[in-house]
């Protein structure tokens, strides 16, 4: 019987090998991995031993930690609510972080190595470490202004300084109370994230970043824009302007959404007057004009097809169609078909052509600050890249202003300031209601610095035409645009 | 297959006929010596000092010991001298981390307002006491293994009764799904752990005397020898108790063991290859059906699969046993120092997971090893025996220990899917500790045999014997 007890002994040790490689894998080589996992309370329990730093905006705490007794020394409270929720995001020892909370949480853990001197120092004192503090780039009154014109409509807000990219309001509609996220009752949170989950509107998306939508009309700029860059035309250039535009291919047509032609009574009109007008058969033939290619480089310049894109919260990637043929070039150029934008996106357009032609990187984190608020860094603004020229962006602004002062746009106007714009109504499809656009810059005079740049949209908007961007989405666009000019900042 | 017939043909070299019983009293010490660092070390990563009752834990446990190693001296001077010691290293482990996961328990009680619970450490070396003493009267009481042989059926209708008694009503409960364990009064049993040393037992002695049947009946199916069908009838009952098990005590460790183990045992008795090959077909036919039929089983495979599908719900037990080995790293955080009661069933099933975060992959090897040493100083045992019936039974009891650490490791280690089984000698439970005693006190009864060196032979004996055959 030795010959298989031998086997036997051979196959014991096999089995003791498997089991001694299988813990080296999981504890050296998975180790880290499984350490960051979202949702490792462990990981999180060690942070909630330290005070967490604050989130803060203009000065204010809109996160910050307190001292609890009970098991996890720290609660992370949020003051003003759902207000910030999707730009602080939550942290929560059940489903992890997400937002700054999780895209900061190096500094805001104490973990970062700009800290790491201190950390030392503290070491050596025996002091508590702390987390440093996070100041964001929102103006709390414009964050105001685009919840309240929200106001719990489904939709999202993004403003921008054109100037330096600075974000100075997100909000994406309906939001949720990351409080309850946060709680250190774990079956209440839990019971608060299953409900979120659950909830058809999903108040945990980020639509101001995180969702893409069909621009609509909104995207006549960036074909606007290729076509002035082309230097074949200009704003008072006649371009086709009929009741509806016949597609190449097709038996099908490209209407104008009050079916009218774009001037009454010619069936070609001016650049200017087509943007004004929102005119899907101007744009159409411009862009069949110029091509797929040319309006698919001038997405690009404004940002569009940049993956990776962060600020620092991920945001979706904005797309123009891979290869469409040339009925969906004409669809593509006023937005529709296969084209998708973030708010964000939409909103670095009108900075672009705010800021004399050059696109900014949209940034959130204004600074990063030691426990002590001495500043460890902070975001130096950055160029993304010159979408058009400064002429092409001067033209673009004065047709912009047309549209808010005599065209579909007059919901955005403002007492004392000139205001321009762009509404925008996407179809989604056959039988579902659209979604209201409307993006736009101020001051907007000539010569004048543009301050604040916005994207504004209302999802299932309802309605035909132009009109429900401008009914819905322009005053929203307004009261945010006066918050920031407003505060004198 | 030839068992060794006279002295010369002994499989024991003369060096090691000496007791080596020094030898096991200085691993002895070593082994408490270990124990008792870790115990200061706990107290040094929980309070900053040593504990106080280390010098009561010494004397108890080092008493312990000092029992059993006398009982060896008196009782099997030849035995394995390494066993004991490595038996005893990691039950001393065993009970650190068992206080110290007590601490963890009172502390976050009193967080929440509530009394602390009954330590468990304290009851756990009352089963150590108790193990020890079963030890010295499984010593005393088999002085010849070989007289196990003859409670053969003796051993197979206890096994059986032991495995089905959690089944009669009013006497099992259910913990955690399984209905493993019997309650009387105050005491809960799980005989299932005593269950698998009658049942090898009777392994053991039903094979000695059908190996021969077993090995040398059979017919030729498609170049594969296949025994013939009325000697497949044990096999059979085996794997459909198993089966049993599986179904109504929802227990799969426990199935997985005994399959395992007979079938091994039939290979080694009859060194026919073809039982392997029908009982690694009877286990997938069984693994299908129960996965097929049962969803408790499915829902195991499934959280074997992806653990991280329901982090919070299923797989919670798995994923944070996971999420402890990789908070231990390298060397661990040290005793007193992590976190392992976040780990579920901390104290029993997923122990090694709370080992291994504290004591690192440096320290989970290291138990693991010791394992090893302690299943290859049975499967010498087995194999330097000089009885059949001796050999089966040390290969049965050693091999049942190394698998059941490879499905609870491999379990809480996410190698192969979770089943619910004590790991030896380290988890907390009485009868797991009690039976584990037990059983190592047979191995050792055996090894003490197949060391002993044998009497010289005496020529003159055999000159007499001559001269009487030819009268």
């Amino acid at each position: 019987m030795n010959r298989p007890l031998r086997r036997m002994g051979a196959v014991v040790m096999l089995l003791f090998a498997v089991l001694l490689v299988n813990v080296n894998y999981l504890q050296a080589f998975r180790a880290d991995d499984l350490r960051n996992r979202p949702g490792n309370s462990r990981t999180i329990l060690e942070e909630y031993d330290r005070e967490r730093g604050p989130i803060l905006v203009d000065g204010r705490a809109v996160a910050d930690s307190v001292a609890t007794d009970d098991q996890l020394r720290y609660l992370r409270r949020y003051p003003s609510g759902p207000l910030f929720a999707h730009a602080t995001g939550y942290y929560s020892y059940v489903y992890g972080a997400a937002g700054v909370e999780r895209a900061e949480n190096d500094v805001l853990a104490g973990n970062d190595d700009r800290l790491f001197v201190r950390r030392l120092g503290n070491l050596i004192t025996g002091e508590e470490v702390q987390g440093g503090a996070v100041s964001l780039t929102l103006d709390p009154a414009a964050q105001q202004a685009a919840a309240e014109g929200l106001d719990g409509r489904k939709g999202a807000v993004v403003a921008l300084d054109p100037t330096t990219g600075a974000i100075l309001a997100l909000v994406s509609s309906p939001t949720y109370d990351p409080n309850a996220l946060s709680s250190h009752d774990g079956g209440a949170i839990r019971g608060a994230y299953e409900q979120l989950t659950a909830d058809e509107d999903q108040p945990l998306l980020d639509r101001a970043l995180r969702e893409t939508y069909p621009p609509g009309s909104t995207f006549k700029l960036v074909t606007a824009a290729a076509a002035l860059e082309s230097g074949r035309y200009d704003p008072d250039s006649e371009v086709p302007g009929p009741a509806e535009l016949d597609l190449p291919l097709t038996d099908v047509g490209l209407p104008n959404s009050d079916r009218a032609q774009c001037t009454p009574g010619s069936d070609t009109t001016t650049l200017t007057n087509a943007l004004r007008r929102s005119c899907n058969s101007s744009f159409g033939a411009v862009g069949l004009d110029l091509g797929a290619d040319a309006l698919r480089e001038q997405a690009q310049a404004f940002g569009f097809g940049q993956e990776d894109r962060t600020v620092p919260l991920t945001t979706a990637t904005s797309a123009f169609p891979e290869d469409p043929d040339a009925p969906q070039t004409a669809q593509s150029a006023i937005g529709q078909f296969d084209v998708r934008a973030t708010p964000l996106q939409v909103a670095m357009v009108a900075a672009g052509i705010a800021n004399n032609g050059v696109v900014m990187e949209p940034y959130l984190v204004d600074q990063v600050q030691a426990p002590d608020l001495s500043v460890l860094d902070r975001t130096e603004p950055e160029e993304l890249s010159a979408a058009v020229s400064p002429e092409v962006a001067a033209e673009l602004r004065a047709m912009m202003v047309e549209v808010v002062e005599e065209g579909t746009g007059t919901n955005g106007q403002l007492d004392g300031v000139t205001v321009a714009g762009k509404t925008g109504t996407a179809q989604q499809g056959e039988g579902e209601p659209p979604h209201a656009w409307f993006t736009s810059f101020a001051p907007a005079g000539p010569g004048e610095t543009a301050r604040v740049a916005v994207a504004v949209v209302i999802e299932d908007g309802g309605g035909e035409a132009e009109i429900s961007g401008n009914r819905l989405a322009a005053p929203i666009a307004q009261d945010v645009m006066a918050a920031v000019l407003g505060d004198g900042g | 297959m030839s068992a060794p017939v006279g002295p010369s043909a002994t499989t024991v070299t003369p060096a090691s006929t000496a007791s080596r019983r020094n030898a096991e009293l200085g691993l002895l010490v070593f082994a408490l010596a270990v124990a008792l660092a870790a115990f200061a070390t706990l107290g040094l990563g929980v309070d900053g000092a040593v504990p106080a009752r280390i010098g009561s834990y010494a004397a108890g446990f080092g008493g312990l010991l000092l029992v059993a190693h006398l009982a060896l001296r008196r009782f099997a001077p030849y035995a394995d001298p390494v066993l004991l010691p490595a038996v005893a290293l990691l039950n001393g482990i065993g009970l650190v981390m068992i206080y110290r996961l007590d601490i963890a328990e009172a502390a976050s009680a009193e967080r929440a307002g509530r009394p602390a619970p009954a330590p468990d450490a304290l009851s756990q070396i009352t089963w150590t006491a108790l193990g020890v003493v079963l030890f010295v009267a499984v010593l005393v009481l088999v002085r010849d293994h070989r007289g196990l042989q003859r409670f053969t059926y003796t051993a197979m209708a206890a096994g059986l009764v032991l495995l089905l008694l959690p089944l009669v009503p009013g006497l099992g409960t259910r913990i955690f799904g399984a209905q493993i364990w019997i309650r009387v009064g105050p005491f809960s049993f799980q005989p299932g752990e005593v269950a698998k040393i009658a049942l090898t037992i009777f392994f053991a002695g039903y094979l000695v005397l059908k190996r021969d049947v077993l090995a040398l009946a059979r017919r030729r199916v498609l170049g594969v020898d296949l025994p013939r069908m009325r000697d497949l009838g044990p096999i059979v009952v085996v794997w459909l108790v198993c089966l049993g098990i599986l179904v109504f005590e929802r227990d799969l460790g426990t199935a997985v063991l005994f399959f395992g183990s007979f079938v091994m045992l039939l290979y080694v008795a009859t060194e026919r290859r073809s039982w392997l090959i029908l009982g690694t077909l009877m286990v997938l036919a069984g693994g299908w059906l129960a996965y097929q039929a049962f969803a408790h089983v499915r829902t195991r495979i499934d959280i074997w699969l992806d653990p991280f599908a329901d982090p919070q719900g299923a797989g919670f037990q798995l994923v944070q046993g996971l999420y402890g080995l990789a908070a231990g790293g390298l060397l661990g955080s040290g005793l007193g120092q992590g976190r392992p009661d976040l780990i579920p069933v901390a104290k029993t099933d997923f122990i090694v997971d709370a080992l291994g975060e504290e004591l690192g992959l440096t320290g989970l090897m290291a138990l693991l090893l010791l394992y090893g040493i302690v299943v290859e100083r049975g499967l010498r045992t087995a194999i330097a025996a000089r009885d059949s019936f001796g050999t089966l039974l040390a290969a049965g009891l050693s091999f049942i220990l190394a698998i059941q650490v490879f499905v609870v490791v491999g379990g809480v280690t996410r190698l192969i899917p979770l089943t619910g089984l004590t790991t030896p000698f380290l988890s907390y439970g009485g009868s797991s500790l009690v039976a584990n005693w037990a059983l190592v006190a047979l191995l050792l009864r055996i090894s003490d045999a197949a060391r002993r060196p044998a009497p010289p032979p005496v020529p003159e004996t055999q000159e007499a014997l001559t001269q009487v055959v030819r009268r």
